[in-house]
């Protein structure tokens, strides 16, 4: 039995990286193979894994984890500013101090549970996104955002609008304007920027997979199913909802330190409370719990964001041209609500359709369809082998 | 000491906005049991409504006037509301004037009919179903309804003015004795004083009348309620019903306080929440106590000696109150024993 799932993580494991790493070709037939959306499908792909590994294994539904994004971003800002282009200490750098701002608000949030807890994050990240527009300006440049800038000549000139970069000066690089972010000499752009992305969307996926199957794991679901006969056995859960509040948090600083490193731009309208709205969705949408659904989900509404924001009423003019001219436009009017300018109504309604008919999102559709077959394959085995005598 | 009374005063236009859409969410979450993220959208909808009146009363036709000339020389084409045509020029313009009070007869219908629908269509079917669902769906709802106001109504604020009479400002510092140079806008006094009504009226309605007594009764508990032979059901779509009506008037009682954009009412509802939760889930009295608490509080963070002492401070008094408060009273200022507590 135990062999039996191991191979089974594997071979999904093997899939999931065969899978990203080919995400170009295969999204190629639709028309979604360029490296802007790539990235960001892997990117949010990243940040629905950690926030699953709080709400699908823990059952904490977060309403703040877009601060954690901001914290991540802005952190890599400063790193390409202050020391270096290079992504690798901004990455680190950005998942350490998300760590440590995931401690401080879970260790407060987590006193709580339910409703309570989901409002408690939404403070904090509402707390946040205001501080980052009003006070902490001289950090986050406000609502310009703060972007890398050229090597600072005159000492007078503030911070924000000029760079140090002291690592990249001390190895005498050469810059010739605003220099491109870059691993070790490769620019972050490009399919460049999606591959590296990706590669870390494979890791932080195999780190939720093994942490899914882990003892660990396992005490994070037995706290989701009944958390007051956990402490009845003497056990204190909240070390382990703050290690996956952490973890979790860990995971969406290292998202948002991606979207600053393939777009060297941070801005607050990354910590608003709709952007934590979003990540819940496409948990959601995916499958809550499942180690794909959330990846699948991030996927989905990244591209339909995509493709749906772009049409507008002459393409669905077009798309209803064979209905009789009246009829096609009372379809054009009532399709324009939703697409273009109007994406967001979609996405609403996509929200509300999934909660009220597929809570499990769309694994647990695969999961349905497969079981009818495989009880339907079942029922014709059973049948052939009727007749012969049991062994 | 004008500087305190005026943040007090400052305070409690903003506070009963707080207070009336804590009190529906509270009404909603103690009788039904169901988390309402879309509480604010219906706040916002009833200042739609005020927009909506006062566009309906200036809807006009061109009209060619032969007596008069444009500066080319053409005749002058006018712009002649229906509304003149119907009821004659001064009822017209009483009635533009009066826009904003009169639609609340407007909002009251239209979120009566918006908060049964919503409630008989889809909350209905979610009371059995854990709260991070509810929240998950009415969220969605509440996308969809923003979404379809800013595409019908545009993304930018709709100003909106308040009556003739109470445009000016209140000498308040002469009626009480404090100098001339505390004056206050008459309207907001007018948005305290309709929104302490409108409270007094909810509570009022369930304290005193035996349709109010079933509900309480039902907050306490249902089952029993039910099995006296009353229908429940029926009263709590009732209930649902009246806490959309309050949305929606103190919606669009606030516009000229602040003019509506499609997004007000996510603002308003991030903040509603936390009052309720500061006042204790399911506690109305707690509920209208922290609305006027917290607003006040953030009147007075906005001074200019504590911006200077705590700069940025007025943004997040609101939240740095409710992790506090709930960290030190886990129910809340008033909250009741075993409501939400898992």
């Amino acid at each position: 039995m135990q062999n039996k799932t191991a191979l089974k993580d594997i071979t999904l494991f093997v899939g999931f990286a065969a899978v990203v790493l080919c995400l170009p070709i295969i999204l190629e037939p639709i028309g979604a193979n360029y490296p802007d959306l790539l990235q960001k499908i892997a990117i949010f792909g990243i940040f629905a894994i950690g926030f699953n590994i709080l709400f699908g294994l823990t059952g904490y539904l977060s309403f703040g984890h877009a601060a954690f994004i901001g914290v991540g971003s802005y952190m890599t800002l400063w790193s390409f500013k202050l020391l270096t282009m290079n992504v690798v200490p901004a990455i680190l750098f950005s998942v350490i101090l998300a760590g440590l701002f995931a401690y401080l608000i879970g260790y407060v949030s987590l006193r709580r549970s339910g409703i309570y807890f989901s409002i408690l994050t939404l403070a904090f990240a509402q707390m946040c996104y205001s501080l980052a527009y009003s006070v902490l300006t001289p950090i986050t440049n406000g609502e310009t955002g703060l972007q890398t800038r050229a090597i600072r000549t005159n000492p007078e000139t503030s911070l924000l609008d000029a760079d140090l970069r002291i690592i990249d000066q001390a190895f005498g690089v050469l810059e010739n304007g605003v220099p491109t972010t870059n691993f070790f000499g490769m620019a972050m752009s490009g399919y460049t920027g999606f591959y590296f992305c990706a590669v870390l969307l494979i890791i932080c996926f195999f780190i939720a997979q093994r942490l899914t199957r882990s003892n660990f794991g396992m005490m994070l679901k037995a706290i989701k199913s009944n958390q007051n006969r956990l402490n009845y056995t003497g056990i204190h859960t909240r070390p382990y909802l703050i290690a996956a509040f952490v973890i979790s948090g860990m995971y969406a600083g290292l998202a948002g330190s991606l979207m600053a490193a393939t777009d060297p731009i941070a801005g607050a309208e990354r910590m608003q409370w709709t952007a934590s709205g979003e990540v819940v969705l496409m948990t959601i949408l995916g499958g809550v719990g499942t180690l794909v659904g959330p990846v699948l989900g991030a996927g989905l509404i990244k591209y339909a964001e995509q493709k749906v924001s772009s049409w507008n009423e002459g393409i669905l003019e077009s798309f209803f041209s064979f209905l009789p001219e009246t009829l096609q436009h009372l379809m054009t009017n009532i399709g324009s609500l939703f697409v273009g300018e109007g994406w967001h109504t979609t996405l609403g309604l996509m929200f509300m359709i999934i909660v009220i008919f597929l809570p499990g999102g769309i694994m647990e559709g695969i999961q349905r369809i497969t079981n009818i077959f495989r009880r339907k394959s079942n029922k014709d085995a059973k049948g052939a082998s009727a007749p012969q005598p049991a062994e | 000491m004008d500087a305190i009374f005026l943040q007090v005063l400052n305070g409690l236009d903003k506070g009963g906005a707080y207070a009336l859409i804590a009190l529906g969410l509270t009404l909603v979450f103690g009788t039904l049991g169901v988390v309402n993220f879309a509480h604010g959208a219906l706040f916002m909808l009833g200042a739609f409504c005020a927009v909506a009146l006062q566009r309906m009363f200036s809807v006009s036709y061109e009209r060619i006037n032969e007596d008069k000339q444009d500066f080319l020389g053409n005749p002058l084409k006018e712009q002649i509301s229906y509304m003149v045509d119907w009821v004659g020029e001064d009822a017209a313009a009483f009635l533009q004037d009066y826009s904003v009070p009169l639609s609340i007869i407007l909002a009251a219908l239209f979120m009566a009919i918006v908060g049964i629908v919503m409630e008989r269509g889809l909350i209905k079917h979610f009371y059995k179903r854990p709260h991070a669902d509810q929240i998950l769906v009415t969220f969605g709802l509440a996308i969809v309804i923003q979404e379809l106001v800013r595409h019908y109504f545009g993304a930018n604020p709709i100003p909106q003015a308040a009556p003739q009479v109470v445009s000016g400002a209140a000498n308040v510092g002469s009626w009480v004795g404090l100098g001339e140079n505390v004056i206050y806008p008459w309207w907001r006094l007018v948005y305290f004083v309709f929104s302490a009504i409108i409270i007094f009226g909810v509570f009022a309605f369930l304290q005193f009348t035996t349709f109010g007594m079933v509900v309480r009764a039902g907050m306490q508990d249902r089952e029993t309620v039910g099995l006296l032979g009353i229908n429940i059901e029926q009263r709590f779509t009732v209930v649902f019903g009246l806490a959309a009506v309050v949305a929606g008037v103190a919606g669009a009682m606030y516009t000229p306080v602040l003019p509506p954009d499609y997004h007000m009412g996510m603002d308003f509802l991030v903040l509603s929440f936390v009052v309720v939760v500061v006042g204790g889930m399911g506690s109305l009295g707690g509920a209208v106590l922290a609305g006027f608490l917290l607003g006040i509080l953030q009147s007075f963070a906005s001074m200019q000696a504590v911006q200077e002492l705590l700069p940025g401070i007025s943004q997040i008094i609101i939240y740095l109150v409710a992790v506090i408060v709930l960290l030190t009273l886990p129910r809340g200022l008033m909250g009741r024993k075993g409501v939400m507590e898992d």
